[in-house]
């Protein structure tokens, strides 16, 4: 165990895993996350809990990772490296393992033109790669970047974003083996609609043993509208919506392409189990919290597995 | 070469809102090649004052001169004489913002005011057109990138890129930004390097930036 989340368990036992996502408030309210998680308590093993996500400014996620280990939930606390220098960096993630936290996501961090701060400097004084280094090093040789020991050594489980639909497409696996080649134990992935283009990725990845490294979760998404959609095909810079998706949404009474959304992400979820080298998913369910159980569940992955 | 644009000259004409008469400077150094404050601008910025406070029935007086450099003491010296026998309000630098600082220094006892932007150091693209290419990090290492530099041309400096916001060899942040992570990919590709480009880059040392504080050269050879 590198540092024995549940999280961690539940892939080491060879179960199929999934995690949640929850994004922090643009304010104080801690009520408003308790009301949030308490959706997601149950049907996953653990929570990310964004950070600045879309460069806006939110509560801490640290913060909000201990909020939900008070609750009984586990966290993942994702790290932009926008944000913060080497220096807070560090001491972050060791403030972090002091709190409980075990699982991190490593992440570059959206850049700040997107958010609500676009005034803003960047740091970008190390980059996501480097910050999986940073992590590994801390746990495995219990020292920081510039090789002081730590007083306690930190455990951490660590994981990393891939989007396999970014361009130029044929170095995206290249990429993802530095992330491994870094240390990273888990990635989750942007979320995938185009399954085709996903599977060559997948094919590529495990031709290459890098399944058998690290645990890839699948990102799910599901599509709430025609409308969010067609936003997704056409803002998000490297998300692939493939019209067979509009169409089907488009097939159904406006009211009820919810649902279809729904049934869409549980058929993914379906082939992601049978997919090599997906040892499980990464539910992104933006603001619909509470239609997470009804998509786990409807992908038979209900009651969550115990480890301990 | 330092690349610089003149300000808007609303912005300028505040500057001089409370001036009767001023030194509009030159230099014919970078600002000269990117045509933002040679002789040539100099004279257009001047008229366009004039004519301007003109308008507002509060007419300036512009007295105009361009250096060969604005970032060489021996060059700003030659202010001396038109600034001892002018009674200036202030003096205007159409230099990089190294000029206005050298004036500034030389001639402790008068205002000097930028009317260009520094932007950055760069080339031309095409007539016109011009961009970043260096950040002066201090401590060049493009040949590692296909001779490319990742510091000053990708939007969030990564040493492993491209990042997940790279689409059809654009950067996302604009349809008109390349994403250098994608050319350094072409041309390492070219020259069969693309094996280099799997390794992990690890951290970067910015003493030699600007991180390190404000930076000097000293050739020791060459002082006097």
């Amino acid at each position: 165990m590198k540092a024995g989340s549940k999280l961690e368990k539940v892939f080491a036992a060879g179960h199929f895993a999934v995690t949640g996502e929850l994004g922090p408030p643009r304010g104080a309210d801690a009520h408003h996350i308790h009301e949030k998680a308490e959706y997601l308590k149950g049907m996953v093993e653990s929570v990310n809990v964004t950070d600045n996500q879309t460069a806006v400014v939110r509560m801490a996620s640290m913060a909000v990772c201990r909020l939900l280990l008070d609750m009984g939930i586990e966290p993942n606390l994702q790290m932009v490296c926008r944000d913060r220098n080497r220096l807070a960096i560090q001491a972050d993630l060791l403030g972090a393992s002091a709190l409980g936290i075990k699982n991190v996501l490593c992440l570059s961090g959206d850049h700040q033109k997107f958010g609500d701060h676009p005034q803003a400097k960047n740091v970008f004084d190390i980059d996501s790669i480097q910050l999986i280094a940073v992590l590994k090093k801390m746990r495995d040789e219990g020292k920081l970047i510039n090789d002081h020991e730590c007083e306690g050594i930190p455990q951490y489980f660590i994981g990393a974003a891939v989007n396999p639909f970014a361009d130029p497409f044929e170095f995206r696996v290249t990429r993802l083996k530095k992330k491994i080649d870094a240390g990273v134990d888990f990635i989750q992935t942007q979320c995938i609609y185009n399954m085709e283009k996903f599977h060559t990725y997948m094919q590529q990845a495990y031709d290459q043993g890098l399944t058998e490294k690290c645990y890839v979760m699948a990102g799910i998404t599901p599509l709430k509208s025609v409308g969010m959609a067609r936003y997704m095909q056409k803002f998000v810079p490297g998300l692939d919506v493939p019209e067979e998706y509009i169409e089907r949404l488009k097939g159904v009474d406006k009211k009820k392409q919810g649902d279809e959304g729904i049934k869409i992400a549980i058929e993914q979820i379906q082939e992601m189990k049978e997919t090599k080298g997906i040892a499980g998913v990464h539910v992104m369910a933006i603001e619909w919290e509470e239609r997470v159980e009804e998509i786990v569940s409807g992908a038979g992955l209900l009651p969550r597995p115990e480890v301990s | 070469m330092v690349v610089a644009e003149q300000k808007p000259i609303e912005e300028i004409l505040v500057m001089v809102a409370d001036f009767n008469k001023v030194l509009l400077t030159g230099c014919k150094g970078c600002v000269t090649v990117c045509c933002s404050g040679g002789q040539k601008e100099v004279g257009i910025l001047a008229s366009a004052l004039k004519i301007a406070r003109k308008k507002e029935g509060r007419e300036i007086e512009i007295d105009e001169i361009t250096l060969e450099r604005q970032c060489d003491p021996e060059y700003v010296d030659q202010l001396e004489e038109p600034i001892a026998s002018n009674k200036y309000d202030a003096v205007l630098s159409m230099a990089c913002s190294v000029g206005p600082q050298y004036i500034a220094k030389r001639y402790e006892d008068i205002l000097v005011y930028p009317c260009l932007n520094t932007t950055f150091i760069g080339g031309a693209l095409e007539h016109g057109v011009w961009a970043e290419f260096c950040q002066a990090c201090g401590s060049c290492g493009i040949h590692n990138f296909g001779a490319l530099c990742p510091i000053a041309r990708c939007a969030k400096s990564l040493m492993n890129g491209p990042c997940g916001g790279s689409a059809g060899g654009k950067c996302e942040i604009s349809p008109e930004t390349d994403c250098v992570w994608h050319l350094i990919y072409e041309r390492m590709s070219r020259l069969g390097q693309l094996d280099k480009m799997g390794n992990v880059v690890m951290f970067k040392d910015w003493t030699s930036s600007r991180d390190g504080g404000p930076r000097k050269m000293v050739r020791e050879d060459l002082k006097q």
